[in-house]
C-alpha cells in the first residue's frame, strides 16, 4: 500500500483536521483496515499528531486497525435480534468457523463481526455477509451459507 | 436546469410534473426500502420493468420504487394505484400476472393478497390491513407516494411549499413561535421541547450559527430515522432549510450512521438535487437567505448520539460528550450556537408550517404532541415501523396492530427506549405512549424502539444483555458510567451463573442510583434503567436465579443443561448435523444423545429439531 494510493481520498482535505474522520472512512472502505502506515501519512497531510489519528481510529467501531478476511459475516445483535435468537446464530459461525466475534480465520477466508444494530429490526435476526443482507436466519441458514461460500472460494482457487 | 426563484416558478414547476404525468392510468409502487431490500424486492422492480416494456404499456404505467412503506415482515410489497391493491410477499415469477392480469385486466391476484392472521380473512386494499387502519401516518404515508431519488415527486405532493411559505410570508420569530404553539418536543429520546431550543439559539449572540440533523440513530430495535431519511430525504431538508432561516443559519451538517450506506446515498443525492434546484444554496426562493447542507458519516459510535459527542465527532475527534453547564444552543459546533435536532423532529416542521401549530397540536397526549413513529419488532406477529398518536395505549400497539405474539405465546414485556428505556409488564399495558407516562414508569419512549417480548425471554438476560451492550459503548470518559456499568454487569453475570446471593438486589439498586445521580450524559445518567425496570417489575425472576438457581425462561446458560427425549427423536440426525461442536452422536434412525462434556449449551440443536425432542433441563 504506497503512499499515492490514498492520495485521491486526501485530495481537497490536505491541512483540514476536522476532515479526519471522512478520510478514515473512505481507507477503511478502500482497503478493508487502516494500517500503521496509513495512520501515519494521514497525520503528516492533514497536519496533525500522528496520536490525535490513532486515538480517532481506535474510538471508533466503523474502523478495524487489522486486515480483515476476504469475507466478512457480520451479525447483528440489536435487541429485536436478541430476542429472537442472535446469539444462536453467533454461536453458530463462531463454532463453524473456530473463531470468536472480531477475529479472522487463519486461512484469511472470514472475518466473524457483531454489530449493534443495521436497523432490519422487522426481519430479525439478521446476517450481512459482505454487503448483502439475510434475514430471518437460523444457525441452519447460517451453516448453508458459509459452506457455500466455502465452495465457491474453493472452486475459485481451482480454477486459477 | 433552472432554479426556483419565486413561489409561483415552484407552482408552475409542479404543474408541469403533473401535467407530463397525466397520461399515467396506473402506477404500480414497489418498496425498496432496507427491509424489502433484504426480501430482494430489486429483483422484482427487474422483473416487473421488463414485463412493461414487453407488454408494451409503458406510456401509460408508472413504475416507481420507494422507500419503507413500514411493514417489513411482509416484504417485498408491491401496490398497485389508484386502486391502493395491496401484494405481500411479491417474486419475480409474479410479475408477469401483475401486468397482464391486475394492471390490463383490472384482475386481482388472490394468491398474493394479505390475509389477516386473526380473523383469516383475504384483505384486498392497503387502507383496510389492520396494521395500517389503526395507525396515523402523518410522516410514513409520505414514503409511498415518493421515490427517494426523485425531487419531482416530492413537489408533485406539495414539497416545498412549507418552505416558500416560510420563507415568503412568515417572520422567523412568527416561524420559532409556530413551533412553540405546536408543543413539538424532540423524539430522538429527550423529548425538550424543539421551539424552546429554537428560541434559545436563535436570541444567543453570534452571527455564525449552526443546525444539525441527529440521523446517528445508534438505539439498538429502532430504525424509524433510517426509514424516514431513506424513503423522504426532502421531507427532512426541507424541516432543516426552514429551521436554519428561524434560528438565522447558514450551514447544516447531517450527521447519519454509517450502517446506513442507503440513507447515505440517497441523502447525498437529494441534497444535489436541491441544489441544483436553487432550493439549497444562495438566496433561496430570491430572498437573502443563504444555506447549504454537508453529510458527515458517523464512525459507529452509540455515544455520538448524545448532542456534544456528536458534534466533537463532526470536529474530526473522538466521541466524547462534555458537560452541559453551557447548553450547545449557545456553544455548540465550534463554540457556536448550534441547534441539533433528530430526523423525525426535523420531518415534522414542514407539517407544522403548513397545516399549522393548532393541527399538530390537536393530536397527541397533554404533554406529549402529534405522532411518533415506533418500530415494532420482537416476539410479534406483525413486525415493522407504526406511526400513532402520541399517547395511544402500548396494548392498541402490541394487539390491534402487531397482532399479538405468534405461535400463541404469551406476551411478557415490552421494551421501550433503547439501552436508555426500560422494560414495562404486562399489567401495565394500559399505559399511554407518550414521554411523560413512560417516564413516571420507569422506562421513556426514547426514539421509539418497541421490543416485544415472551415467555422465552428472560428478564435477568436482557438487563445483562443491555449492560453488555453499555459496557461496550460506554466512551469511558466518566467514571460513573465508566466502573459503574462495569461492576454491574459483573453482578448480573453472577446471579445469571448461578452464583448470585440475594445481597446483590439491593447492591445493584444502589449502584444504580449512584450512576444514575453522577453520570455525565445521558447515556451513562440512564444505563441503570435496563436493571432497575426489570428489578422493579420482574424481581421474582432474579429470586429464581438466586435461591433456586433456576433460570424460568430457559435462557441462562450455566443454569441449564440439555438432553434428548427419547420418545420424540426420530433419529434423523438434524441436530447431529448442526451441532458446531461435535456433542452430539446417534446413528440414522435411531435415539440420539448429547455428550455433557462437550456441549457448550448453544441451544442450536433445540432450534434445529422438528420434533421438539431437545429438553432444556
Amino acid at each position: 500500500m504506497s503512499k499515492t494510493s490514498i492520495d485521491s481520498i486526501l485530495e481537497g482535505r490536505r491541512s483540514q483536521p476536522n476532515q479526519l474522520i471522512e478520510v478514515l472512512q473512505d481507507i477503511q472502505e478502500k482497503y478493508g483496515y487502516i494500517s500503521e502506515e496509513n495512520m501515519f501519512t494521514v497525520s503528516k497531510e492533514l497536519g496533525m499528531p500522528v496520536i490525535d489519528v490513532y486515538s480517532v481510529a481506535s474510538f471508533y467501531k466503523a474502523f478495524s486497525l487489522k486486515p480483515r478476511g476476504k469475507n466478512v459475516i457480520t451479525i447483528c445483535t440489536g435487541t429485536a435480534c436478541h430476542v429472537r435468537g442472535a446469539k444462536l446464530i453467533l454461536n453458530q459461525a463462531s463454532g463453524q468457523l473456530g473463531i470468536s466475534s472480531g477475529e479472522m480465520t487463519d486461512d484469511g477466508q472470514f472475518t466473524v463481526e457483531h454489530v449493534n444494530c443495521i436497523g432490519a429490526c422487522a426481519l430479525a435476526p439478521v446476517v450481512t455477509e459482505n454487503d448483502t443482507c439475510h434475514h430471518h436466519m437460523t444457525p441452519g441458514k447460517l451453516r448453508k451459507l458459509i459452506k457455500s461460500i466455502q465452495k465457491k472460494d474453493t472452486e475459485e482457487v481451482a480454477n486459477e | 436546469m433552472n432554479k426556483i426563484k419565486t413561489f409561483k416558478e415552484l407552482e408552475e414547476f409542479r404543474n408541469k410534473i403533473i401535467n407530463n404525468r397525466k397520461n399515467n392510468t396506473s402506477t404500480i409502487v414497489v418498496c425498496g426500502g432496507t427491509g424489502c431490500k433484504a426480501s430482494r424486492s430489486k429483483d422484482v422492480i427487474d422483473a416487473l420493468k421488463k414485463e412493461i416494456n414487453q407488454q408494451g404499456i409503458s406510456e401509460s404505467v408508472h413504475l416507481r420504487t420507494t422507500g419503507c412503506h413500514g411493514f417489513c415482515e411482509q416484504g417485498p410489497l408491491v401496490v398497485i394505484e389508484p386502486k391502493n391493491i395491496f401484494y405481500c410477499h411479491v417474486s419475480p415469477d409474479d410479475a408477469e400476472e401483475i401486468i397482464s392480469k391486475t394492471i390490463q385486466n383490472n384482475e386481482t391476484i388472490e394468491r398474493l393478497l394479505y390475509i389477516d392472521p386473526v380473523t383469516g380473512k383475504t384483505i384486498e386494499t392497503e387502507t383496510e390491513v389492520p396494521f395500517y387502519k389503526s395507525q396515523d401516518r402523518q410522516i410514513l404515508s409520505q414514503n409511498r407516494q415518493v421515490d427517494p431519488c426523485s425531487i419531482d415527486d416530492y413537489i408533485a405532493i406539495g414539497g416545498y411549499n412549507a418552505l416558500g411559505k416560510a420563507l415568503l410570508d412568515i417572520s422567523p420569530q412568527s416561524i420559532v413561535q409556530e413551533v412553540i404553539d405546536s408543543g413539538l418536543r424532540g423524539r430522538g429520546g429527550g423529548g425538550f421541547p424543539t421551539g424552546r431550543k429554537w428560541a434559545e439559539c436563535r436570541e444567543a449572540p453570534g452571527n455564525e450559527k449552526y443546525v444539525i440533523c441527529n440521523a446517528d440513530e445508534g438505539d439498538p430495535g429502532a430504525y424509524m430515522d433510517r426509514c424516514v431519511l431513506e424513503g423522504n430525504p426532502h421531507l427532512v431538508l426541507e424541516g432543516m432549510i426552514i429551521g436554519a432561516w428561524a434560528i438565522g443559519a447558514n450551514q447544516g451538517y447531517i450527521y447519519v450512521r454509517n450502517e446506513y450506506p442507503l440513507a447515505v446515498e440517497n441523502v447525498r443525492i437529494a441534497v444535489k438535487q436541491a441544489r441544483d434546484l436553487g432550493l439549497l444554496g444562495e438566496n433561496i426562493f430570491g430572498t437573502s437567505f443563504s444555506f447549504d447542507i454537508e453529510i458527515a458519516r458517523g464512525g459507529g459510535a452509540f455515544v455520538c448520539g448524545e448532542s456534544t459527542a456528536l458534534m466533537a465527532s463532526l470536529e474530526g475527534r473522538v466521541g466524547e460528550p462534555r458537560p452541559k453547564d453551557v447548553h450547545t444552543v449557545i456553544d455548540g459546533l465550534w463554540h457556536k450556537p448550534t441547534t441539533l435536532n433528530n430526523v423525525e423532529t426535523w420531518a415534522n416542521i414542514p407539517n407544522i408550517i403548513q397545516k399549522g401549530s393548532s393541527f399538530f397540536a390537536s393530536k397527541g397526549s397533554k404533554g406529549s404532541k402529534g405522532t411518533k413513529i415506533l418500530a415494532l419488532t420482537g416476539c410479534i406477529k406483525n413486525t415493522g415501523l407504526v406511526e400513532v398518536e402520541m399517547g395511544t395505549p402500548i396494548k392498541t400497539v402490541v394487539y390491534d396492530i402487531g397482532g399479538g405474539a405468534p405461535k400463541g405465546k404469551n406476551i411478557k414485556a415490552v421494551q421501550t427506549g433503547g439501552p436508555s428505556g426500560g422494560c414495562i409488564p404486562v399489567d401495565k399495558f394500559d399505559l399511554p405512549l407518550d414521554f411523560d407516562a413512560l417516564y413516571d414508569a420507569g422506562s421513556m419512549i426514547g426514539s421509539g424502539g418497541v421490543v416485544v417480548m415472551d415467555e422465552n425471554t428472560c428478564m435477568v438476560d436482557v438487563a445483562k444483555y443491555f449492560l453488555n451492550f453499555l459496557q461496550d459503548e460506554s466512551c469511558g470518559k466518566c467514571v460513573p458510567c465508566r466502573l459503574g456499568v462495569d461492576r454491574m454487569l459483573e453482578i448480573i453475570t453472577e446471579i445469571s451463573d448461578g452464583r448470585g446471593k440475594l445481597e446483590h438486589i439491593s447492591l445493584l439498586e444502589e449502584l444504580g442510583e449512584t450512576i444514575s445521580y453522577t453520570a455525565l450524559c445521558g447515556l451513562g445518567k440512564t444505563a441503570a434503567n435496563a436493571v432497575t425496570s426489570t428489578l422493579n417489575y420482574f424481581k421474582e425472576e432474579y429470586e429464581a436465579h438466586i435461591k433456586d438457581k433456576k433460570c424460568p425462561a430457559g435462557v441462562c446458560q450455566e443454569l441449564i443443561s440439555y438432553s434428548i427425549d427419547p420418545e420424540n427423536c426420530t433419529g434423523c440426525g438434524v441436530c447431529l448435523r448442526g451441532c458446531p461442536h461435535e456433542a452430539i452422536t446417534g446413528e440414522k434412525k435411531k435415539v440420539h444423545s448429547i455428550n455433557l462434556e462437550l456441549c457448550q449449551k448453544c441451544g442450536i440443536c433445540r432450534s434445529e429439531c422438528k420434533f421438539e425432542a431437545i429438553i432444556v433441563n
